[in-house]
């Protein structure tokens, strides 16, 4: 019957549209899973064909399909009682690497120690230091920072007021330059300044 | 117009104002500081390097595997939903 159609075609399109957002779903999902995102994926890509007939407009599926994503990961985190949005009691760090790196100058040679300091981290090393972060604030500083959703996207995302959002993205964004700064120390990143020892690409910007 | 603003609120607003996320008054209140104050021109400047550093150095290269068994995966899509609970 017309329904049965119906159902086929979108279900058609929704294979089309899941080949095309793969490496950005998975990508997302080994953010938030590491490594259990290829089943997160997975769970997402099934939730999504219960709701294609939801989905209206095209151009909205790519945004559509994270949006999943992050629900069933968040699901999946509730029914394990790891609730991602729990903040723990203390928790205020000031912490300015700005400031700390004109206090501390570990790159006495450099007229532009800042951008200096930042560009000896290659890939790699960004993405060990982002993973040293808690999930309370590596999610959200992922969720703004890589994936581009607004502090308002996720406030719905995570089923949070948008001024806690706002507050963890300020708290997120100094544990990430507090962590820049200690993974620098701690690996003597700025010490071997030529680097020809250290495997693993440099940043591409 | 705006009521002036010191360096800690400006540093507590930096990113909001990098985002495009204060209102009108903040934002405001933002430039008038920015207008005068180096160091915190300096910092600005700065966490836009730490959010370029996020944008293009914060995901790793995704392994080969994983994805062509997700494609496998997705080519079997719509039997695998037909064995699955109804609509
Ligand atoms: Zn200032």
């Amino acid at each position: 019957m017309g329904e049965q159609m119906l159902e086929t075609a979108e279900r058609t399109s929704l294979q089309a549209l899941a080949r095309a957002e793969l490496p950005g779903l998975y990508a997302l999902a080994r953010q938030l899973a590491g490594t259990s995102a290829e089943d997160l994926v997975q769970e997402t890509l099934l939730r999504a064909c219960r709701s294609i007939h939801r989905l209206r407009d095209p151009k909205a599926a790519p945004r559509w399909l994270r949006v999943i994503l992050v629900n069933v990961w968040r699901d999946g985190l509730r029914k394990a009682g790891r609730d991602p949005r729990e903040i723990p009691v203390e928790d205020e760090v000031t912490f300015s690497l700005y400031r700390t790196l004109a206090e501390e100058d570990p790159l006495p040679y450099s007229d532009t120690m800042h951008v200096d300091f930042l560009g000896a981290f290659s890939k790699r090393d960004v993405q060990l230091v982002l993973g040293r972060l808690p999930d309370l604030y590596r999610v959200p500083l992922v969720l703004r920072y890589i994936e581009g959703f607004s502090t308002t996207d996720i406030a719905q995302l995570l089923e949070l007021p948008p001024g806690t959002v706002y507050s963890t993205l300020h708290r997120g964004r100094q544990r990430f330059e507090r962590a820049l700064w200690d993974y620098a120390e701690e690996s003597g990143l700025l010490d071997d300044h030529d680097r020809g020892d250290r495997p693993g690409e440099r940043g591409t910007s | 117009m705006t009521h002036p603003i010191g360096c800690r609120e400006a540093v507590e607003r930096l990113w909001g104002y990098l985002d495009g996320e204060l209102d009108g008054t903040a934002h405001g209140a933002m430039e008038a500081h920015l207008a005068y104050c180096l160091r915190c021109c300096g910092e600005l400047a700065f966490a836009r390097e730490i959010r370029d550093v996020l944008r293009t150095r914060g995901a790793g290269d995704l392994p080969g595997g994983p994805l062509e068994r997700l494609h496998a995966f997705i080519d079997r899509l719509d039997t695998a939903t037909d064995t699955g609970a109804t609509t």
